[in-house]
């Protein structure tokens, strides 16, 4: 049974890794196809350095996924924080109805129907060009926050209304009790759901697509190349972003479980 | 966490800042006109087919390289893959351009609805090296809004490796039992309809509703042999035997050749289409000297010889044509002999109403 | 009972804001196109119209709901054998199911096409064995392939992590009581890890029902789901508009169905995403 387990864990993973296989080996060949392999070779990976256009999206993409996600993990962590405060049963009702929105309705809806409000606002103010990079970050931003504000919610119920009393009685304002209380215990909830956002942000196909105008990142290359004929350089930038998103893995998990120890330690 | 937070920023940081210069070598080019640099700094916005321009691989003519070199102006390339795909972005005003490149029929419907500008060609000192055949065409009779870039048939590719050399020169190939799932269609409705249309006999214009609804029919009767529809992705489906057999444009099939012998060509009997594809430049246009300038520098002799050595479609430049270093000088299948010449028809701007209905027939095309 | 309050409900104005004019703004006016004419004109017509997409959407849920059984009979064996594994074990088999949610989505499915091809690795396999090549690319098939593929990660993780929550005690009193292995699943396990279920198949579901990426590269271009008719009037031009927003509109209405029949099953309404 043990066995057959394990046998089945490896059979999922490997269905799972079948195609990044594929990719991770055809960026090392030698001539254009990603079909026929014809001999080894690292042009691809040498070819990147001076692929502008991919490595602007590229930037795009990370100009992209760091403003959406620090910008919606502050809306959202104060959103969150204010969402505590209503006490309003329907309000409360109404914005968290609201926050799932995005969240579970389909990608290319929220994406079409943003693209109807930008085009719209365009013709409105009377812009010539009502897509870019203002759009597609606020498009992000849009979906960014659900994750945070459901990330931080349940930090801040865990959280105990003493320490913020106790915080008051003892002087502090508001504003220093919530950042010198509450902030701390809720922080893991928000780097949470910034990494989330971020995440989100970076693999986002969909909702780009129909909002980026010619901001173009990342995903919108890649689909504009699979619509021609995929050359072995997007699987080479791919190899690339796989392997430092494992490298990064492997060290969150090796010092997430050395603080581990580190507060077990601690408690003993 | 926070870490992994500072590690991730850090990535993000580097690899932006890998974004780094370019290291192309460019070329000592002879050129017919003076290009001021007075426009330097200011930018203009590109929008093209795919694989439609020299773009500096394989040791040719970055083009756009070269003119933001030689100007000073950054020239922003944006890529489409049908015409529809173009005027839709066009329409709804998300992004400026500066300079597009659509064909005949599209050209037509823009200046009905009033999207381009006039091109002062007098400002285009290369402008008089357009075949005369080119000029004054009927989508734009008096050269007021167009500039042609290039020309091209649509013939089929097949793969004689598959389906041998002995093959019916016919549209029929692509309903023909002999070639089930072998076989490639347009996966763009004016150009799928138009096989269908072919082999039906039928104005590639009509505007008859009811020969719209037959060709769908045929094309529905169709689609079961067909292995999937296509556009640009045919490249690799061809290239690698894939499929055998696809419809396409002849200048398509020279850039497939080159990468495997075994395709051949032909133009099917029952007559096919022929395009214009040509500079335009929309109303949105925000830097229009510099678009105009770009203009005369396609037109350069040099930069539209790389540009037709690298698309391999006809060109209507008579530098180009005239040229014997030209790689396609001369070629049969983009300038055939007068005998050779297969029947075509152009595209014309159709009415909204039928145009409409053809795009939704090609919704039940589809889900048939 | 006075809730607890961290600060002034103030703060949460930008966000409110923000949500109106982006989240039920654009819904309000793919509303008012859904039910308007290219003039502006109320109309019904283009909701009349979609009787001609009565297969893209019967298609897209069949297919979606194929591919979200599927993606369920492959993750549940897979996050109940996780949690049989040493906790260190299952830090990193999650690790690495959730790596590939991290690569670009197209390239992988993209992958697929080169592993599935006439002239692909299968293919060329099973050539080599002398053994004729099989029809795997451009078939439905091969679209529900992709679906599963792409979003497995989202059945198991949420799977996963309710079932590594059961309190082991739980098991153990069941066994004390007697129970079989079936009824142990049947009575505890199953039950118990039922919001992950939940959670994973609205997770799977969605996407897949609202693709268009998938269908197009996997599937040769051949059918039109929900999601691909709507991409097509997109790229087609502003004419269009009217339509597309009423296709968009019956999927987000069949979406939000289908969330809510999935809600009725699950007992808990705590209604929280797990991921």
């Amino acid at each position: 049974m043990k066995i057959l387990s394990r046998l089945y864990i490896m059979l999922i993973l490997f269905f799972l890794y079948a195609p990044i296989l594929v990719m991770i080996f055809f960026s090392f060949n030698s001539s254009s196809s990603v079909w026929v392999f014809e001999g080894f070779s690292l042009d691809w990976y040498l070819g990147l350095i001076s692929d502008d256009v991919m490595l602007g999206a590229l930037k795009h993409t990370l100009i992209i996924a760091v403003l959406s996600s620090l910008i919606s993990t502050v809306l959202g962590t104060a959103a969150a924080v204010g969402i505590m405060a209503i006490r309003s049963k329907l309000a409360n009702r109404i914005i968290m109805g609201t926050t799932n929105i995005p969240m579970m309705n389909a990608d290319i809806v929220t994406g079409i129907s943003l693209m109807f409000l930008f085009v719209f606002i365009g013709k409105i103010i009377g812009l010539t060009e009502s897509l870019g990079f203002i759009t597609v970050l606020i498009a992000h931003i849009t979906f960014n926050l659900p994750y945070v504000i459901l990330s931080v919610l349940p930090k801040l119920k865990q959280t105990d209304a003493h320490l913020h009393e106790a915080a008051l009685d003892l002087g502090c304002t508001p504003v220093k009790a919530f950042f010198k209380v509450i902030l701390p215990s809720i922080s893991t909830g928000i780097v949470t759901g910034m990494i989330m956002a971020f995440t989100l942000s970076l693999d986002d196909f969909v909702i780009s697509y129909f909002t980026c105008g010619d901001y173009q990142t990342l995903p919108i290359i890649i689909y504009n190349m699979t619509k021609k004929s995929v050359t072995p350089d997007t699987y080479a930038l791919s190899t690339l972003i796989f392997i430092v998103i494992f490298v990064l893995l492997i060290l969150y998990n090796a010092l997430s479980s050395k603080a581990e120890s580190r507060a077990a330690k601690r408690r003993v | 966490m926070k870490k992994l937070l500072t590690l991730l920023l850090c990535f993000a940081l580097i690899l932006s800042l890998c974004a780094c210069e370019y290291s192309y070598k460019y070329f000592d080019l002879d050129l017919k006109s003076n290009y001021t640099r007075d426009l330097a700094g200011t930018s203009i916005t590109v929008y093209n087919w795919g694989e439609y321009i020299s773009d500096g691989s394989d040791d040719m003519i970055d083009v756009n390289a070269e003119f933001e070199r030689l100007t000073g102006i950054n020239v922003n390339y944006l890529m489409f893959e049908s015409n529809e795909t173009m005027y839709s972005q066009i329409k709804s005003g998300a992004i400026t351009y500066d300079i597009i490149i659509p064909s005949d029929y599209m050209i037509e419907r823009l200046i009905r609805e009033n999207e381009l500008l006039e091109i002062d060609t007098s400002k285009i000192s290369n402008y008089h090296l357009i075949d005369e055949k080119y000029k004054n065409v009927y989508f734009d009779p008096e050269n007021k809004y167009s500039v042609p870039y290039s020309v091209g048939m649509v013939g089929v590719i097949y793969n004689t490796a598959q389906v041998g050399a002995d093959i019916e020169h016919s549209w029929n190939v692509l309903w023909d039992k002999k070639y089930k799932d072998k076989a490639l269609n347009f996966n763009n409705p004016r150009d799928a309809f138009m096989t269908a249309q072919m082999l039906l006999g039928q104005d590639l214009n009509s505007t008859n509703k009811a020969d719209w609804e037959a060709a769908a029919e045929l094309l529905k009767k169709g689609k079961d042999n067909l292995q999937s529809y296509v556009m640009d992705e045919v490249y690799g489906k061809m290239e690698t035997g894939e499929a055998a057999i696809a419809p396409y444009y002849a200048g398509d099939y020279l850039t497939m050749k080159e990468v495997n012998s075994d395709l051949e060509f032909f133009y099917p009997e029952e007559g096919t289409n022929i395009f214009i594809d040509s500079i335009c430049i929309p109303k949105s246009s925000k830097n229009y000297e510099a678009a105009l300038m770009y203009i005369n520098f396609l037109l350069e002799p040099e930069i539209a010889t790389a540009n037709a050595d690298y698309i391999g479609y006809a060109s209507p430049n008579t530098a180009v044509i005239n040229n014997p270093d030209y790689y396609y000088y001369q070629n049969k299948i983009l300038y055939p002999d007068e005998k050779d010449t297969p029947k075509v028809q152009y595209y014309h701007d159709i009415e909204d109403e039928i145009r409409m209905h053809y795009e939704m027939l090609w919704i039940d095309v589809k889900l048939h | 009972m006075n809730k607890k309050s961290f600060g002034n409900k103030l703060i949460a104005c930008p966000y409110i804001v923000w949500s109106a004019i982006f989240i039920i703004v654009p819904l309000l006016i793919m509303f008012y196109f859904a039910l308007t004419d290219q003039n502006g004109v109320f109309t019904l017509a283009n909701l009349a119209s979609l009787g001609r997409f009565k297969k893209a959407f019967a298609i897209s849920i069949v297919y979606a709901i194929i591919a979200t059984f599927i993606t369920f009979l492959l993750a549940y064996p897979m996050a109940y054998f996780m949690t049989k594994l040493k906790i260190s074990s299952q830090k990193m088999i999650m690790m690495i199911v959730m790596l590939p949610m991290w690569m670009n989505f197209l390239i992988r499915t993209y992958s697929w096409i080169t592993i599935l091809a006439n002239t692909g690795i299968i293919n060329s396999f099973l050539g080599k064995l002398g053994l004729g090549p099989l029809k795997l690319i451009n078939t439905p098939g091969a679209v529900i392939l992709g679906m599963v593929y792409d979003f497995i990660p989202y059945m198991i993780l949420p799977i996963y992590s309710v079932m590594s929550k059961i309190d082991n005690s739980l098991l153990e009193a069941s066994d004390d009581l007697g129970a079989n292995a079936f009824n142990k699943f049947k009575r505890v396990i199953f039950p118990l890890s039922r919001p992950g279920v939940i959670s994973g198949i609205t997770m799977v579901f969605v996407p897949s029902v609202s693709t268009f990426y998938i269908s197009q590269k996997l599937g040769g271009n051949k059918t039109m789901l929900i999601g691909d008719a709507i991409e097509y009037f997109y790229n087609i031009g502003p004419d269009y508009y009217n339509i597309a927003s009423a296709i968009s509109l019956v999927l987000m209405v069949l979406i939000m169905i289908s969330l809510f029949i999935m809600n009725r099953f699950s007992d808990d309404d705590s209604g929280g995403v797990i991921i």
